[in-house]
Parts: structure tokens; C-alpha cells; sequence
């Protein structure tokens, strides 16, 4: 069974339709990334998933759970990381987690979370004088209060310095490890393309992609170099019989699988040109292209 | 019951860490008291000023904490996003709620320890007072101004939620006999007055310890028609974020 199962799902908010009849599942032990545009639909599909939404029609359960009629049971193993906080501006670090802690019940060591997100030198400080990485910091800290079985988190990362991100990613990893079923909402591709097992786009409240990098990225192999910003596009093509696009100011790209002898070609015609070869990367599309490309060009 | 108590216990402490709520919930009805009692600037029409205050007091203290207090703080939760994080966790919306109820009665009977002896104190002799049928007043007057207080926090923004929480505080502090009798308002203003809570809460609780109140069955009515229809419109305004 997956911990996470959502059927047809469909959220109406009045006339707008948030969520158009998205299915996807979520395994144990797994991160599942779920990636969108800007008004897709990620946060009334993941708030529909805690019990804090109704759905207009379809079906959710969560650990075998109903969210919307058996929330209270589901919250006993469910970990919530707000995107925005929903902490009390003069609630204190420590203080907030022991509180959390309490109410789960679970016996999770308050002082031991603050310690692995990296707070305990500011345990006593409130929630207002943290910087926005602490607060993140802390938002993580409370979902692991639960010492949950599936956790739902947006944008766990979002403004944590480069130490920060590889702390918490470290942290989602572990939690993950531990046979956790972990939802990632993100706006950060990169973040997704490091953490998840598993990634599921959501674009205008549909579906339209659902799988691993590896499914995403099939059939979607490419070369990508940069040079100089003005070369000779058709006389490449000419003299190699290699079409690429330029997709940026001195960046390229060959829609092709990686090929050594296609990429000594390319060497050699730009070492002949008198340009030269920056970044080469070859293989699967990255992350970002790959969303760039379901979703229309739009990447967050 | 035991996350009830977590929760409780966590909404209590904030409120006595909270020294602008102390200065609302405590420390203004006790100036209000001592001040009025002691400088006989208020026309109250009674022998001892403190006779006619301290049943409006009591009044206002309820006010101040069930209105003001849990309006105020429930609305920066919600602001916040506090209250929707707590929702997820298993505590719960009723348990909450009970929560809330909970810390509103504690701190409620911690400003009657306060300021009914310094009533006393001050020499407030109350004529034959019925104490059950004031816990009542109070009671009901808990509830309606409860679901005044959510009502607005349950819509409002932070800000202006506290705004308009203090501003109908000052109001209905004003209007509502608490102070000032209501033989001394205007006509129209005195009709007014008597549909306050905090009028109505006020007469019943003069009422029922000194059987000075000015109209106490009408104020009665009053009283439970605002309790059961203020927790009516909360539950119906209320938005959890």
C-alpha cells in the first residue's frame, strides 16, 4: 500500500477549478517531489492530503486514512512543515518544539531536533529574531516533533544559506531512510532534482508528469556547451551535419544523445572556428528543462 | 484530556508573558477600581462609588479577557498561520477551542481573586448578594463576549482586528454602564446602551449583589441574546487562515 493516495482528486475554489482530477501516489521510504508553476495546485492538493482542505470530488488517503473524516488519527503520524511558519512571533525556539513535542506525545527528544537543525545556539531565541533560514530551520524541526510516518514540506529550503540546505537536505534524507514517506512541495528544481526519488508535475491544476528523473528525462538526452555568443549555426550544421539551438547569450544546445564521437566533432569544428568550449555537459535534460518542456516553458 | 492540558498550559503561559494583555485583563480594571473609588468624580448615584463600580468592573474584567484577550490573540494566530499549524498536529479545532475556553475561565478567575478583595478593600458592601446567580452573569456574559471577540478575529487582519477590538473595548466600556450609569447617558444613547453585553452584563451582575440593577429581566434577555447569537456568527466567520 502507499502511504500516500490520491484519486481524481478535484479542489474548486468557487468557480476556479485548483485541482482538475490529479491521481498520484506517494511510497514510504521515498521523497516525492511535487513541482508546479506558480497557481498550479500544489498547496491545495498537499493541504487536501492533511485534512486541512476538503475535496470537491475524489478520493485521498493518507497511511490508509481519510483526511478529511479521520484527521485526527492521520495527525498522530503526520509531520506539517508550513511554508509560511504558523509559528507565534514570541514563542521561543525550544520552547515551541518542547510544545510540539508534547502534543504529539511521542517522546521526541526537544532539545535533540533543535540541536539537528542546527538552532541550539539560538534555543532560547523568539520566533520573530530568527533569520528566515532559522525559520525554516525550526518549521522542519516541528514536523519532526511527530516523529511522523509521512511528511508533507514546502519549501523546506526556501531562503536557508548553502550550509543550511545541506543540513536540512541531510535531514530529509534521514527522515526518508527511516521508512518516512516524505511530500516535498518545491519551487526549487534543484532542490527537488537532489532529494527526490520520485517527481510529480502539476501544471494549471492537471497532472502532467509523474515518475522518476530517469522516466522524465527519457528520451530527452541532449548536449549542452557554451562559447562564444555569436557562432555560425548553419555552417556547423554544414560541416557536421550537428543542429543546435541557442538557448541563451553564449549557451547551446544539441538535442542528441551523448555521443563521444558527436561531441569530438563539435570540439573539433569550434577549435578549427576559433572558439571556444565552456560547460560541456552531455546526457539527460536537467530538471529545469525537463519542466521547462511539460510545462510549456515556465520554470519557476 | 492530556493534550488539552499541553495546550492549555502553553495558551496560559502566553498570556502571562503577554504584558499588554496583563495591562488590559488586570492592570487596567484594577486602576479603573481603585481610581473611581477613591476620587469621587463619577456620578453614580450611590452612597460609596465603589458599590455601584465593582459590579461593572467584574463586568468589564469579563469583557477585557472573554472579548478583548482572546479576540486579540486569536487574531494574530490566525494572522500568523499559527492556528492552522496547530490543526494539523492532534490537538485539533475542538480540543483547541476547549483550550481557549479554558485559559479565558483561568485568567477570568484569577482577576475576580484580584479585584474582588481589593473591592472589599476599597469597601465595597454588597446587600444581600446571590453569588450563584452572578457566576451565572458571568458565564453567559463569557460566552456572548467570546463570540464577539471571534467573530472579529475569526475575519479581520492582525492589525485592524486589533484595532477594532480595542476601539469597540473603549465603546462598549463607554456605553456600557459599566462607569458611567445609565441614567447619566442621552435618551437615544441609553437605549443604545441597554442592547450592549456589556450593559446588559453590568445591570444583571448590580443586579445580582446588590439588587441595584435598572432593568435586570430586560438586561437578562439581553444578555442571552447576544450569547447565543455571537458564538452563532463566529462559528459562521470564522476563518481558520
Amino acid at each position: 500500500m502507499s502511504a500516500v493516495e490520491v484519486e481524481r482528486l478535484t479542489v474548486r475554489h468557487g468557480e476556479v477549478v485548483a485541482v482538475d482530477s490529479v491521481s498520484f501516489t506517494a511510497e514510504v521510504g521515498q521523497v516525492t517531489a511535487v513541482l508546479g508553476p506558480n497557481g498550479a495546485g500544489k498547496t491545495s492538493t498537499i493541504e487536501v492530503c492533511e485534512g486541512y482542505r476538503r475535496p470537491t470530488s475524489g478520493a485521498v488517503r493518507v497511511l490508509g486514512f481519510d483526511p478529511t473524516t479521520q484527521q485526527r488519527r492521520l495527525s498522530e503520524r503526520m509531520g506539517v512543515m508550513l511554508q509560511d511558519g504558523g509559528v507565534y512571533p514570541s514563542s521561543r525556539v525550544l520552547e515551541t518544539v518542547r510544545h510540539y513535542a508534547a502534543l504529539y506525545g511521542k517522546g521526541a527528544d526537544a532539545a535533540a531536533l533543535v540541536h539537528a537543525v542546527g538552532l541550539s545556539s539560538r534555543s532560547t531565541a523568539t520566533w520573530r529574531r530568527l533569520s528566515g533560514g532559522e525559520k525554516q530551520r525550526l518549521s522542519l524541526a516541528l514536523a519532526l516533533a511527530a516523529r511522523p510516518d509521512v511528511a508533507f514540506l514546502d519549501e523546506p529550503t526556501s531562503g536557508v544559506d548553502i550550509n543550511g540546505r545541506d543540513a536540512i537536505r541531510g535531514i530529509i534524507r534521514d527522515l526518508a531512510a527511516t521508512g518516512c514517506a516524505v511530500v516535498l512541495a518545491t519551487h526549487e528544481l534543484d532542490e527537488a532534482e537532489r532529494l527526490a526519488d520520485r517527481m510529480v508535475i502539476i501544471d494549471r491544476g492537471s497532472l502532467i508528469a509523474d515518475g522518476t528523473l530517469a522516466d522524465l528525462r527519457k528520451g530527452h538526452d541532449e548536449i549542452r556547451f557554451r562559447t562564444d555568443p555569436a557562432i555560425d549555426l548553419r555552417a556547423l550544421a554544414a560541416a557536421t551535419g550537428i543542429v543546435a539551438s541557442k538557448v541563451g547569450n553564449d549557451e547551446y544546445v544539441i538535442d542528441a544523445p551523448p555521443q563521444p564521437r558527436l561531441m569530438a566533432q563539435l570540439g573539433e569544428w569550434l577549435a578549427d572556428a576559433g572558439h571556444p568550449l565552456h560547460d560541456l555537459r552531455a546526457g539527460g535534460q536537467r530538471l529545469e528543462d525537463v519542466f521547462r518542456r511539460l510545462t510549456g516553458g515556465e520554470a519557476e | 484530556m492530556r493534550v488539552l492540558l499541553v495546550q492549555l498550559r502553553a495558551e496560559l503561559r502566553r498570556v502571562a508573558a503577554n504584558a499588554e494583555q496583563l495591562l488590559l485583563t488586570l492592570g487596567i480594571p484594577v486602576m479603573l477600581l481603585v481610581f473611581f473609588s477613591l476620587v469621587d468624580v463619577l456620578p453614580t448615584g450611590t452612597k460609596e462609588p465603589i458599590d455601584f463600580l465593582a459590579p461593572g468592573i467584574l463586568a468589564l474584567a469579563t469583557m477585557s479577557t472573554a472579548m478583548v484577550s482572546l479576540g486579540i490573540g486569536t487574531g494574530f494566530e490566525r494572522t500568523y498561520h499559527v492556528l492552522k499549524r496547530l490543526g494539523t498536529t492532534p490537538l485539533g479545532r475542538p480540543r483547541l477551542i476547549g483550550a481557549k475556553i479554558g485559559s479565558v475561565v483561568a485568567v477570568e478567575i484569577v482577576q475576580f481573586a484580584v479585584l474582588i478583595p481589593v473591592a472589599f478593600a476599597l469597601g465595597w458592601s454588597p446587600s444581600s448578594p446571590n453569588w450563584l446567580l452572578a457566576v451565572l452573569a458571568i458565564i453567559v456574559g463569557t460566552i456572548a463576549f467570546a463570540g464577539i471577540g471571534l467573530s472579529l478575529a475569526g475575519r479581520l487582519p492582525g492589525e485592524i482586528n486589533l484595532a477594532a477590538q480595542n476601539g469597540l473595548y473603549l465603546v462598549l466600556l463607554l456605553l456600557g454602564g459599566m462607569v458611567i450609569p445609565f441614567a447619566k447617558l442621552p435618551g437615544v444613547v441609553r437605549a443604545v446602551a441597554h442592547a450592549l453585553p456589556s450593559g446588559a452584563l453590568a445591570d444583571v451582575l448590580r443586579d445580582a449583589v446588590s439588587s441595584a440593577g435598572t432593568q435586570p429581566a430586560r438586561s437578562w434577555v439581553v444578555l442571552c441574546a447576544w450569547a447565543a447569537i455571537a458564538p452563532l456568527a463566529a462559528a459562521r466567520l470564522f476563518r481558520w487562515d
